[in-house]
């Protein structure tokens, strides 16, 4: 990870050294985090074992992009899990269903992530749905639309080949065989790093800023609110299609049965990383290292054995953390 | 009639404003002594004082002949001092003896359950005293703004006060329900209770009060008897002070082009026929008291809130203006009163604040922004305005109030607005600020721009405006001339139900 993921709201020198404190810090528990299971167990820092990690964390890791997005905005989007599983399911029926070929399935699930993300935001922007009940109604409408299309079966990608090598796949390997880290990993940092100019040095980003910072302000400069609403939201639902299409390439299925319950995942990753839940500050840096930390938390437990159900405890435990860190910072800056 | 309460040498400073110097009052019990002045002369500080909400800097407040530190709301209550806000605070959901007794409720089984008949007989008890017909276990919700203030006012005599302090209290009442009231105040002094009565409408003032206290500037101007004074009297004390700074010249406008008329604007009480035009480097003043309805009008011809009838013309063509984005298109700027809430984001730089009208212009292919072109702009308007900060790239909220009222200027300049609204342009602006402000106000108009300045403080009012119109209760009562006295804005904004004044080219709009 490169510090070119970074993405500071257009901020004074103040605000950036205490954004920059909390990244740090996250950045810093992400490390002890590391340091800590390699000391407990030798098998931690293993290449195959980082690699597992960083695969690992690429579908919630653009999930939290997606989420990041909204977030910063002032609004929030619970439906980026089961999103993600309908976007799967729309290459799964457009490849495998239809037959048609890759170079149609996936532009098409992308083009269905944007859609549906659009309409949540017209529900939010035009029909004042407030965000959390707009998108938690279309988080049922999506997991419901899965099961139906697929009859709860999932649909397999065998007729499509080349399909699972989006994920698994590694352009790095075939070049530096030592790393064979996956193409999945190389999406996420790439997402990663469009979403993050995209915030910094657009009018998208720009007014993603603005909106969560002052609305009504930004209304009445003469900005088309509703419209740039619906595009935040739109922009997030097709980083979940991105997401959609790295899980069904890596397990080479669309599964319609999950994706609920991913996008509480994907909201941790954004607070531990330091963005705002009120809107207006966040950095895609800081979502990275969130995501990272809550693979590698359950890697590393996983690793010494430590049963699942007390992973989920430690990760909400660092989310509580986290946001009392962040309380902290603010009550020093203020 | 012994005195209930004595407040002598208040003093309260806010940071960088002298609220109160030497401020005194007197209730008697049995009295309703109203208390008047212009916004910010300090009414509602020294009521809070009394009422324990503000502890002030110095001075005595005597109470029953005892001298008594007020330092919480609590302890006002305990000495029998009982208020009711302009803005009621009441739970919508809660029921009226609920609401009363919130926080006290009694309790039974050793506290360990409410007692919800003895609240409500206990409920039951005070409305009884004060002949209002109110089940009190109607949800408050429910209940017209007339009833919810009865129930403020059967809340402050739950404390037993002997001393009742009514900010405004009329203001969302119509003619009945002020009857009402009138006639539960008459209830409350005939058993004793002394009130203190807020409000700027004279002619209630007149019907319900036993003397006049007025206050100016922070300061105690002086106590008549309220039905032997005449109303010209009581406005002059209000007004009484001299302009602190000389008037500019006023151009003459007659053949300058209209750029901007406004015809039969309207809606529900807040805006009743409002018409009015602007030309070419006017500088047209809105005067009028509180809720008087000018940042309605304001907001309105921006676009900021919906309309249900009026036209608006700009440069003779008509326009529709339903939402703010397309009054910017028309060429209309409105600098709203509360520049951070409306005007500015206050977390965002100068560079930024200053494009946000504007940001087409700074879209590149892809829509990245071009920030050099935006730093370029800034740092002009930075050097045009004389902007104090240390570079375009500060965070807003770090600067001065008058710095951060430039950057909302350089905001619609750049959007080429040659219409700008202007509400409340100097609030929280200290003093040296205010002039610089008044210099660029100048400047613009010299240059071209047509100006609409809404004012509260009449000296600003008339130091700065070409033309003044005068709003009261919704209606535009009046225009005058730049040669205006603060009197005559007065007698105007106090016009109450009066019929809305003519056009001063001409037509008359009915009422």
């Amino acid at each position: 990870m490169t510090s070119e993921t970074s993405s500071s709201g257009p901020t004074s020198m103040a605000a950036r050294v205490s954004g920059a404190q909390h990244r740090l810090l996250a950045f810093s528990g992400l490390i002890a985090l590391v340091v800590g299971f390699s000391i407990a167990s030798p098998n931690f820092l293993q290449t195959g074992n980082i690699i597992t990690i960083l695969q690992a964390t690429s579908v919630n890791g653009v999930l939290a992009i997606a989420a990041t997005i909204v977030i910063i905005s002032g609004g929030i989007d619970l439906s980026v899990g089961t999103l993600m599983t309908f976007c799967a399911v729309v290459a799964g029926v457009l490849m495998t269903y239809l037959g048609l070929p890759m170079i149609i399935g996936v532009p098409g699930a992308l083009l269905a992530g944007v859609a549906c993300g659009g309409f949540s935001g017209f529900l939010i922007a035009k029909l004042k749905i407030p965000p959390f009940i707009a998108t938690l109604g279309m988080m049922l409408v999506y997991r419901g639309l899965s099961l139906a299309i697929c009859g709860a079966k999932p649909i397999y990608f065998n007729g499509t080949p080349g399909f699972s090598q989006i994920s698994t796949g590694s352009l790095i390997g075939t070049v530096l065989p030592m790393v064979p880290v996956p193409n999945g990993v190389l999406i996420l940092f790439g997402v990663a790093f469009i979403a993050g100019f995209v915030l910094r040095r657009t009018v998208l980003g720009r007014f993603t800023f603005a909106m969560g910072s002052n609305e009504e302000a930004l209304r009445l400069s003469g900005v088309n609110i509703d419209r740039w609403k619906i595009a935040i939201y739109a922009v997030a639902g097709g980083v979940c299609a991105v997401a959609g299409i790295l899980l069904a390439s890596r397990i080479n299925s669309a599964q319609p049965a999950i994706g609920q319950g991913y996008e509480l995942d994907a909201i941790a990753a954004v607070v531990i990383g330091g963005t705002s839940l009120s809107g207006g500050r966040g950095t895609m840096l800081g979502t990275m290292v969130g995501a990272l930390i809550i693979s590698v938390v359950a890697n590393g437990l996983r690793i010494l054995s430590v049963p699942q159900e007390w992973q989920i405890v430690v990760t909400g435990a660092i989310i509580i953390l986290a946001v009392y860190l962040d309380i902290l910072r603010r009550r020093g800056a203020a | 009639m012994g005195t209930l309460v004595e407040m002598s040498g208040i003093e309260k400073a806010f940071p960088g404003v002298r609220a109160l110097r030497d401020a005194r009052f007197e209730l008697a019990s049995g009295e309703v002594h109203a208390l008047m002045g212009e916004n910010g002369a300090g009414k509602s500080t020294l009521m809070k004082i009394l009422a324990g909400i503000y502890a002030p800097d110095a001075g005595r407040i005597v109470v029953d002949g005892r001298e008594v530190r007020l330092a919480s709301p609590r302890a006002a209550q305990a000495a029998g001092i009982g208020i009711i806000h302009q803005e009621l605070n009441l739970m919508p959901h809660l029921t009226a003896a609920q609401n009363i007794f919130i926080g006290r409720e009694p309790k039974q089984f050793g506290g360990l359950l409410l007692d919800e008949p003895k609240l409500n007989a206990d409920a039951a008890e005070i409305f009884a005293q004060m002949n209002l017909q109110l089940d009190p276990r109607t949800v408050v919700g429910g209940l017209t703004i007339a009833r919810q203030q009865l129930v403020e006012i059967a809340k402050a005599l739950s404390f037993r006060s002997k001393v009742l302090i009514m900010d405004e209290p009329t203001a969302a009442l119509n003619d009945a329900e002020v009857s009402d009231l009138f006639a539960i105040i008459e209830r409350l002094k005939a058993a004793g209770t002394g009130i203190v009565y807020i409000s700027h409408k004279l002619d209630e003032l007149k019907r319900i009060s036993d003397r006049v206290t007025v206050m100016r500037d922070g300061e105690y101007v002086g106590t008549v008897p309220a039905a032997t004074t005449p109303t010209d009297t009581i406005i002059s004390m209000m007004v009484g002070r001299t302009l602190d700074a000389e008037k500019t010249n006023v151009p003459d406008h007659a053949r300058s082009d209209i750029v901007l008329e406004v015809t039969g604007l309207n809606r529900g009480s807040e805006i009743r026929d409002v018409g009015f035009t602007l030309r070419r480097g006017e500088i047209l003043g809105f005067a009028g008291l509180m809720g008087a309805g000018r940042t309605e009008v304001a907001r309105a011809v921006f676009g900021a809130d919906p309309l249900e009838s009026g036209e608006i013309r700009v440069h003779g063509k008509l326009v529709s203006i339903r939402k703010p984005l397309d009054a910017v298109r028309a060429g209309i700027g409105y600098l709203s009163e509360d520049r951070k809430q409306f005007g500015l984001i206050v977390g965002m730089d100068v560079r930024n604040n200053v494009a946000l009208a504007s940001i087409a212009r700074f879209t590149g292919v892809g829509g990245i922004l071009k920030e050099d072109a935006m730093k370029t702009v800034a740092t002009g308007y930075i050097a045009q305005l004389a902007i104090k900060t240390p570079s375009d790239s500060q965070e807003v909220r770090l600067l001065s109030g008058g710095n951060q009222q430039k950057i909302v200027i350089a905001k619609w300049l750049l959007r080429d607005c040659d219409i700008l609204i202007f509400d409340e342009p100097t609030r929280g602006i200290d003093v040296g600020a205010k002039s610089e402000i008044y210099k660029l106000l100048n400047k613009l108009a010299a240059e071209g721009k047509a100006i609409i300045v809404i004012s509260s403080e009449l000296p600003e009012v008339l130091r700065i405006s070409h033309r003044i119109a005068v709003m009261c209760e919704g209606r535009l009562t009046g225009f005058l001339g730049a040669d205006a006295s603060q009197e005559q804005i007065m007698q105007l904004a106090t016009m109450r139900g009066a019929k809305t004044a003519s056009q001063p080219d001409g037509r008359e709009t009915l009422q």
